[in-house]
């Protein structure tokens, strides 16, 4: 093995099965967001910029069941213009209007009465929008949670960055060589690997690596 | 040399001074008070007179809180990138656009609102189409241009400020939201403009002026009752909904004192701002 494939499989290493750990990094947003505002429902959707639509990706609450992987067009409702104006928006009070958040509306029958979003910003770009779902009524809206929407937006952008690093780097990785896909496979399984399990594997490998390649 | 640029060469040169027989022509119409007062900045007024635009999702012109609208265009981006204007048959698509009108039509009953919407078609070029409705506004001469949104996107900052400072010569004010995230984005953050953030207070007449810029006043953007599309009424929160509120005080200002420049309407809303004394 060259150098530069030493580098490669490594990263493969790193890369295989990142993004499922970056969605469930997704989930636990979206479900401490839900707690800490005592809302019925949260939701993070993705900006797919190829078809300009936005993709629910991770959803805590009601809807939960329907609306993962769901999609819509980006420019319209309410998610759609936080998307666009990278502006947050607090909406309360819609008293039944189906036209109201109907991307939620239409996936699940389960019209919000009201809602809170915020763009997920990275750098320059609008990656998504988190949503946050029906806050008790009994509690008035002040900017102090705006502040806090904006903290979990914050911190949601930096986990979507990294999923769609994640994604890319799989594709590319994918696309250009499943011999070394195959090699980052196993690599990560020896990294999820324990105790003797773990030590066991890493002699296997190096075994394997003297057999194929010569002792170096 | 054409005949035409043969004139143009005959002209004296503009140049930006002021000599001593000239001091008449720069008479302000008015003298203001010693103390400017709301009731002598906007007392009695109505807005009558005065062209609000709302750069945002379009406007329902049918809701009742909205009235009728003075036009309303659409602009996009056609296949080959060209910027499109033309009438704009479906309304708001989002709601937002509704609530700024709705709002500006409460405080400013006789002005006349008239929708720009760039949100609403595709998102690749959201930048692009901002930017144009911007300079669409720009050349409309709207007195007033209440502007919700803004963008992060840093190649169209010098744009953007290239058109802020234009409007603010020929005298149209761009009133425009602050972001609610510690972010950078334009064209709130230039001083050409009149940005605003939200305060908590109930009165849509109160607001602050922010002696620690960049943002430069704070309105009412709190649980706002607003209008939306359908003909319904929601409550909203965030600094684009405390930005119509000052819009439409920037309106009432020049409808009762049309003479004034940005700059003076900047001054006057300082001088009645909530924490400074000409509020009372």
């Amino acid at each position: 093995m060259t150098s530069d494939n030493d580098v490669r499989a490594a990263v493969a290493a790193g890369v295989v099965g990142s993004g499922d750990a970056y969605r469930e990094l997704l989930a636990a947003i979206v479900e401490v967001a839900r707690s800490i505002f005592g809302a019925k429902a949260s939701s993070i959707l993705l900006l797919d910029e190829d078809t300009e639509e936005l993709v629910f990706e991770a959803v805590v609450g009601e809807g939960e069941g329907d609306l993962l992987g769901m999609r819509f067009p980006a420019g319209h409702g309410i998610a759609g213009w936080v998307l666009a104006t990278r502006t947050p928006l607090v909406i309360e009070d819609v008293r039944s209007d189906p036209r109201f958040a109907t991307d939620v509306a239409e996936g699940t029958g389960y019209v919000p009465s009201g809602l809170m979003a915020a763009p997920l910003l990275h750098e320059e770009r609008a990656l998504g929008v988190l949503e946050v779902l029906d806050r008790p009524e009994q509690s008035a809206f002040s900017l102090a949670e705006m502040d806090l929407l904006g903290l979990f937006a914050n911190q949601a952008a930096i986990a979507v960055d990294l999923l769609l690093r994640a994604r890319q780097a799989e594709r590319l990785l994918d696309g250009r060589d499943d011999e070394l896909a195959s090699v980052a496979r196993l690599a990560s399984i020896v990294a999820e690997l324990q105790d003797e399990r773990r030590e066991a594997g890493i002699r296997l490998l190096g075994e394997l690596a003297d057999t194929l390649g010569g002792k170096r | 040399m054409t005949t035409h640029a043969a004139e143009e060469a005959r002209k004296p040169l503009q140049a930006w001074s002021l000599p001593k027989d000239a001091v008449g022509n720069i008479a302000l119409p008015s003298r203001w008070p010693e103390q400017v007062t709301r009731e002598w900045a906007w007392g009695g007024a109505t807005g009558k007179g005065i062209r609000v635009c709302i750069l945002d999702s379009g406007i329902d012109g049918a809701h009742p809180l909205v009235g009728e609208l003075e036009s309303a265009v659409t602009v996009s981006l056609d296949e080959d990138e060209n910027i499109v204007v033309e009438e704009d048959t479906e309304g708001d698509l989002a709601g937002h656009g509704t609530a700024c009108a709705g709002i500006v039509r409460a405080l400013a009953p006789e002005c006349s609102i008239a929708s720009i919407r760039v949100l609403g078609k595709g998102f690749t070029g959201s930048g692009t189409v901002l930017l144009a409705g911007l300079r669409y506004a720009v050349e409309q001469g709207f007195h007033v241009i209440n502007m919700s949104l803004s963008t992060t996107k840093k190649p169209f900052a010098a744009a953007l400020h290239d058109l802020a400072d234009n409007a603010y010569f020929q005298r149209s004010v761009l009133v425009a939201s602050a972001h609610n995230m510690p972010v950078e984005s334009y064209p709130w953050r230039f001083s050409s403009v009149i940005s605003v953030g939200s305060h908590e207070e109930e009165d849509p007449f109160t607001f602050f002026y922010n002696p620690s810029p960049p943002v430069e006043f704070f309105g009412r953007g709190v649980r706002v009752r607003a209008a939306w599309i359908g003909g319904k009424s929601v409550t909203a929160s965030g600094n684009s909904f405390a930005t119509p509120h000052v819009a439409a005080i920037c309106a009432l200002i020049l409808s009762k004192h049309p003479e004034l420049t940005p700059f003076q309407v900047k001054n006057v809303l300082y001088l009645t701002a909530s924490n400074v004394g000409g509020a009372e």
